[in-house]
């Protein structure tokens, strides 16, 4: 532990650690441009300059380890030319378009030389000139701007795992670019535009829409995937402007996936906002009263058996809670939280959480992939998979092999290897018995078979065998869908899942059918059947309604979610839904009032209160919870076969992302480079 | 196949030796240290200049990013990305150069050649180009023809140069005034007695 000097006080600090962060823990603040904490340490700006005593020169604070005794100064004459002189430079080609940039107000360069820089310009010839690159759909570049930090270089290399950035040429002529200009091949990509310190990356469907000063800023949580990631909603009047990430060390640190990032444009779009009611075959305009009698009308003399429910995957807790509570007051408990079909058991906490957390996978030693494709699932876990590997985490794969930005030892596409692991005789078995600390995460893709409920309990075994020990439960399920830990804390499993209910309903056994957001269902097999449909977006789940009744998207509403690792966190109400569009809750509660038997909830309060005597687990916001261990899954055989993607496309996951068109965009381009890469285009 | 050995690029046998020879010297693993002999060696068996597809040849070859080949081939200017002559003039122009008269002797190998800086002659014999210290200053001006130096010249000299080369006449590389590499041309000047050790 050296102790060193900083402008005269004393600090001791961790060895290993740079000057510039000894700084930063004595509370002293050094400028900088290409030092980013979670990259490797280019030290290319050399605005980090400060003074160190027996040292001829200034020197670069961020690539300097600390040493015992160290005499820093950050306010000598010499350190405040010597940031003067690097911001003088660093202005020298920068275009100065502030009133034209989208960085404005919220732009390091502009900040640092207001702070540091000199009051005047003393460079009078010509500026040099960049042309832009084309960066996709994503990322909108004016090259002129950059000032040659590297960090999207070290990002896309280091963290987003694909090295597609580099700088070309030298000197006077550097010219940062992807390879031969093309777009990121990441689900990480938008990221770069929040390490960019100028506006030489900025937010392409954002470009030129608002000041940064106009929009209100509101904390929240994403739902695109069951990450959770934090995020902070910037709004301007009721229309969301853009959504970036806010920082959480244990669930995103500070990225987001271009999902989470770019598909709020699609919450504009194909937005339900006012109720509908099908009349003689067609959807028509209704009032709230209208749409409600409608219903009322239809269930009279309906028996509950007749009724079940299905839940989407964007519902937050209190909106699942209130649809419970109100297909129960009509007698039906059968209300279905697993769209996709998925096996999942809900008898044992454990066996649908990712126990370790998601930065307990940087404790892990070895982690064995069963059915899931992190990549496409959850690119904030695969980020965090591939930060572990780089330093020394193994990864096997049971399941289609993918580019997952990391080395992976791949076992193979076969289920009935998961046989072979639990008898030990498997090299993967081999590597889990040896590994200290190790893993197995399974993703719904294995679980959605016929066999889910023996596969699970085939990982089970597996994880009981190998990955649960004295401290440790190394067993972890990734799931999609941001609601769907909620809808198994609110046990809402029904016997033979979304199918049997889907069946029985052409079948003519069920008469009414409630949709909560379903959109990734086949809603052709409910076209007899009364189907009402509470959600956001003119989607699938609209197709076959009788009943559209409007709500509003996680934007734009306060609502409880419990992420893949069963980490509780709550998104806020950034804006009004649109037009007639209400809460969720709000909606079930007044239908329940025309019904007669109304929900016992008058508030927000109230409703959570309810919750929290529901699902006790949802009072305790953001922490990863210690659940007991059990037996889960359905003894049985698994047969040998593949596993299928459970995203087909990583854009297009849910009602949101595709109303988006930057979404849709995406979709294209990334056709684009893949017909390239095999030779198919053109 | 690669995608780079479809487009045509593919070490001849010598190269291919010459390659390894050059990635042998680098540990295990360490194969992407010989990315710039790689490229050098490519570039002469495509005749003076490197390609994407040699860039992405050379990256799957030494198993890295393309872009990081690349990367490295814009850096150094020793690399062509562009179809050049058969032989490759660079005038140096930097400081001690260009006090001994570089640009006297730019603009008479303009003259004669009938191009200016960058272009190739009609024949495709020359390509003309001007560089950063050649790093052999004491022998400014310095004029660097493909792999060979010619210092001490005079405009007269380097016109005289390339018409021996382009009528295939052998030139001695080097000084052009008559010293000895960099010794003093004539008298020593300093150091003129040999003192014994008392
Ligand atoms: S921050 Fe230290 S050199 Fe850029
Ligand atoms: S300046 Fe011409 S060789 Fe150095």
């Amino acid at each position: 532990m050296p102790t060193l000097t900083i402008d005269g006080k004393e600090i001791e600090v961790e060895n290993g650690i740079t000057v510039l962060q000894a700084c930063e823990e004595a509370g002293v603040e050094v400028p900088r441009f290409c030092y980013h904490e979670r990259l490797s340490i280019a030290g290319n700006c050399r605005m980090c300059l400060v003074d160190m005593e027996k040292a001829p020169k200034p020197i670069a604070s961020c690539a300097m380890p600390v040493g015992e005794g160290m005499v820093i100064h950050t306010n000598t004459e010499r350190v405040k030319k010597a940031r003067e002189g690097v911001m003088e430079f660093l202005l020298i080609n920068h275009p100065l378009d502030c009133p034209i940039c989208d960085q404005g107000g919220e732009c390091d360069l502009q900040d640092q030389a207001v702070a540091f820089g000199r009051s005047g310009n003393r460079y009078e010839e010509s500026k040099r000139a960049v042309e832009d690159k084309n960066m996709g759909p994503l990322i909108s570049t004016t090259m002129t701007r950059c000032i040659h930090c590297m960090r999207c270089v070290r990002f896309s290399t280091e963290v987003a795992g694909v090295t597609d950035m580099g700088s070309l040429w030298r000197g006077e002529h550097t010219e940062v670019t992807t390879y031969l200009g093309k777009i990121l091949d990441s689900e990480m990509s938008g990221n770069v535009i929040d390490l960019c310190p100028v506006g030489a990356l900025t937010n392409k469907p954002y470009a030129f829409t608002a000041r940064s000063w106009e929009l209100k800023g509101t904390e929240s949580i994403d739902v695109m995937d069951a990450v959770g990631s934090n995020i902070r909603v910037d709004a301007r009047g009721a229309a969301v402007m853009r959504v970036l990430p806010r920082l959480h060390e244990d669930v995103n640190e500070e990225w987001i996936s271009d999902k989470t990032r770019f598909a709020c444009d699609g919450l504009k779009k194909r937005r339900l906002d006012r109720p509908y009611v099908r009349r003689r075959g067609k959807l028509e305009e209704a009032s709230w009263s209208d749409a409600f009698a409608a219903i009322k009308k239809k269930l009279k003399g309906m028996k509950g058996a007749e009724i079940a429910g299905v839940v989407g995957d964007l519902a937050d807790m209190e909106s699942m809670l209130a649809f419970k509570d109100l297909l129960g007051k009509l007698g039906s408990k059968r209300i279905e939280g697993r769209q996709d079909g998925a096996a999942i058991d809900n008898a044992v906490r454990a066996g649908y959480l990712l126990n370790a957390g998601i930065s307990g996978i940087e404790d892990a030693d070895y982690l064995l992939l069963v059915g899931t494709n992190p990549r496409v699932e959850a690119p904030i876990i695969n980020t965090r998979i591939r930060k572990a590997v780089l330093s020394g985490l193994k990864v096997g794969n049971v399941g289609n092999a993918e580019d997952l930005t990391y080395a992976v030892e791949e076992f193979g596409d076969d289920k009935a290897i998961l046989n072979a692991i639990i008898s030990g005789k498997h090299a993967a078995a081999d590597a889990l018995k040896k590994a200290e600390r190790p893993m197995i995460i399974v993703g719904q893709g294995a679980l959605t078979g016929e066999d889910g409920a023996a596969v699970l309990k085939a990982v089970r075994d597996i994880a009981d065998t190998y990955c649960v020990k004295d401290g440790w439960n190394g067993y972890g399920m990734l799931h999609t869908a941001a609601s769907r830990v909620g809808a198994m804390d609110l046990g809402l499993v029904t016997k033979g899942g979304v199918d049997s209910i889907l069946d029985d309903a052409s079948a003519d056994k069920l008469k009414a059918v409630f949709l909560l957001g379903s959109d990734e269902i086949d809603t052709a097999s409910l076209k007899k059947t009364f189907t009402v449909y509470i959600g956001t977006h003119g989607d699938e789940g609209v197709q076959n309604a009788d009943v559209i009744l409007p709500a509003a998207a996680y934007t734009e509403k306060s609502g409880t979610y419990i992420n893949t690792e069963g980490r509780v966190q709550r998104t806020e109400k950034a804006v009004f839904a649109p037009g007639d569009a209400r809460e969720d809750w709000t909606i079930l509660r007044a239908l329940s009032d025309v019904l007669g038997d109304t929900l016992p909830y008058d508030t927000l309060a109230q409703l959570r209160d309810a919750l929290a005597k529901a699902v006790p687990a949802a009072k305790t916001l953001d922490t990863v919870p210690t659940e007991a261990w059990g037996d889960f899954g359905t003894a049985g055989d698994v047969a040998s076969g593949g596993i299928a993607p459970t995203i087909e496309n990583f854009y297009l996951t849910n009602p949101i992302a595709r109303a988006s068109e930057t979404m849709s965009q995406c979709v294209d381009a990334r056709e684009d480079i893949a017909g390239e890469a095999t030779g198919t285009h053109g | 196949m690669s995608t780079a050995e479809k487009k045509g690029f593919c070490w001849t046998k010598e190269n291919e030796a010459l390659a390894q020879h050059h990635i042998a010297k680098y540990p295990e693993g360490r194969q992407q240290s010989a990315v710039m002999p790689l490229l050098d060696i490519a570039q002469r068996q495509n005749g003076g200049h490197v390609t994407v597809e040699i860039m992405e040849y050379i990256a799957d070859y030494l198993d890295m990013p393309a872009i990081r080949v690349q990367e490295v081939a814009t850096f150094y200017t020793m690399y062509n990305h562009r179809p050049i002559g058969k032989h490759h003039v660079q005038v140096c122009g930097t400081t001690p150069c260009w006090l001994r008269g570089s640009d006297k002797i730019l603009a008479a190998i303009e003259a004669h050649l009938g191009i200016k800086k960058g272009e190739t002659t009609a024949d495709g014999l020359f390509t003309l180009g001007e560089v950063e210290c050649a790093g052999a200053c004491v022998n400014a001006p310095v004029v660097s023809i493909g792999d060979d130096y010619f210092e001490d010249l005079s405009p007269e000299r380097v016109t005289e140069i390339l018409d021996m080369i382009k009528d295939g006449k052998d030139v001695v590389a080097g000084p052009q005034n008559g010293r000895q590499t960099s010794a003093p041309l004539g008298e020593l000047t300093s150091l003129t007695e040999f003192v014994e050790k008392a």
